[in-house]
């Protein structure tokens, strides 16, 4: 039993490192392709901590949506974006984006020491299947109908919306000017 | 096994830093990066509280839920940010200035 819980420890404190690091690595590195990376750090890190918290269904969901679409699709964007995707650094507005910086971290530094104040009775014992696919596929399919389907819909929206968006104005119009651009965001 | 704050503060650690890298950077991918950093804390929040009251699969269907609509608002953002930079030839958010003044 003391064994298992060292073993717990460990296997949370590397997954926890590996997220803060990857974290740090998205917001602080200047070439955003290894902050793509970096998020796909964090991203398997926090897969990892679901399958700790019992929830194997939301770890390959996570695994599957974010490692294998949403960052794919970053790096898509930034390699078609090309070099202007690292944009040069610059110190216009400096003193208000630290003092935003600064006062944020307070109101989460604060959140943080609450929290870790605070404690919680000790998780019941699960029953068997918590988290399974079977389990959530219940829930989704008899409770969360209405909000399922509405997330479908949503999803084909956004969809239509990006290709619309990100498409401009129809490639038969001669070169692109400002007006064209503008008229296609609006689309 | 590991209590449950050990996950609410990672969680609130990881919030904070996609929040100051929000405020902070000025690349929009970056930005778009942070928001999903901090939807990522909050899903674990979720899925953390859903372990210390397991009765119903609250937690986790949300979770579900904010994946999906991160999918979607990532596809959606970054359509808007191949738009602004075949526009302003840049993906600095401060170049979006066209309905200043």
């Amino acid at each position: 039993m003391q064994q298992a819980d060292t073993l717990e420890r460990i296997y949370f404190a590397l997954c926890a490192v590996l997220a803060i690091a990857g974290a740090l690595g998205t917001v602080a590195s200047p070439n955003p392709i290894r902050g793509a990376m970096s998020l796909l750090f964090t991203i398997i890190a926090v897969a990892g901590l679901y399958l700790q918290l019992h929830a194997p269904f939301l770890a390959a969901i996570q695994l599957i949506v974010y490692a294998g679409a949403v960052v794919v699709l970053f790096l898509f964007v930034i390699m078609l974006i090309g070099p202007a995707a690292v944009a040069p650094r610059d110190g216009r507005a400096l003193v208000p984006r630290i003092l935003a910086g600064l006062a944020t971290s307070a109101v989460v530094v604060t959140t943080i020491l609450v929290l870790s104040k605070k404690t919680f009775p000790r998780p019941p014992v699960l029953q068997h299947g918590f988290g399974s696919v079977e389990a959530i596929g219940e829930a989704l399919f008899t409770d969360y109908l209405v909000p399922f389907e509405a997330i479908s819909f949503l999803l084909m929206v956004a969809i239509v919306g990006a290709v619309a968006v990100a498409r401009g104005k129809s490639t038969a119009s001669p070169a692109p000017s400002d007006d064209d651009a503008v008229s296609g965001g609006e689309a | 096994m590991i209590p449950i704050p050990a996950f609410l503060v990672l969680a609130g650690i990881l919030f904070g830093i996609g929040a100051v890298g929000f405020l902070v950077r000025r690349n929009v991918l970056v930005a778009l990066m942070s928001i999903e950093l901090m939807l990522n804390a909050v899903n674990l929040t979720f899925v953390a509280f859903n372990r210390a009251y397991p009765r119903a699969h609250v937690g986790h269907t949300t979770a579900f839920f904010v994946i999906a609509i991160a999918a979607a608002e990532a596809a959606v953002g970054l359509a808007i940010v191949l738009a602004f930079f075949r526009l302003r030839k840049t993906v600095r958010s401060d170049a979006a200035d066209i309905l200043k003044n």
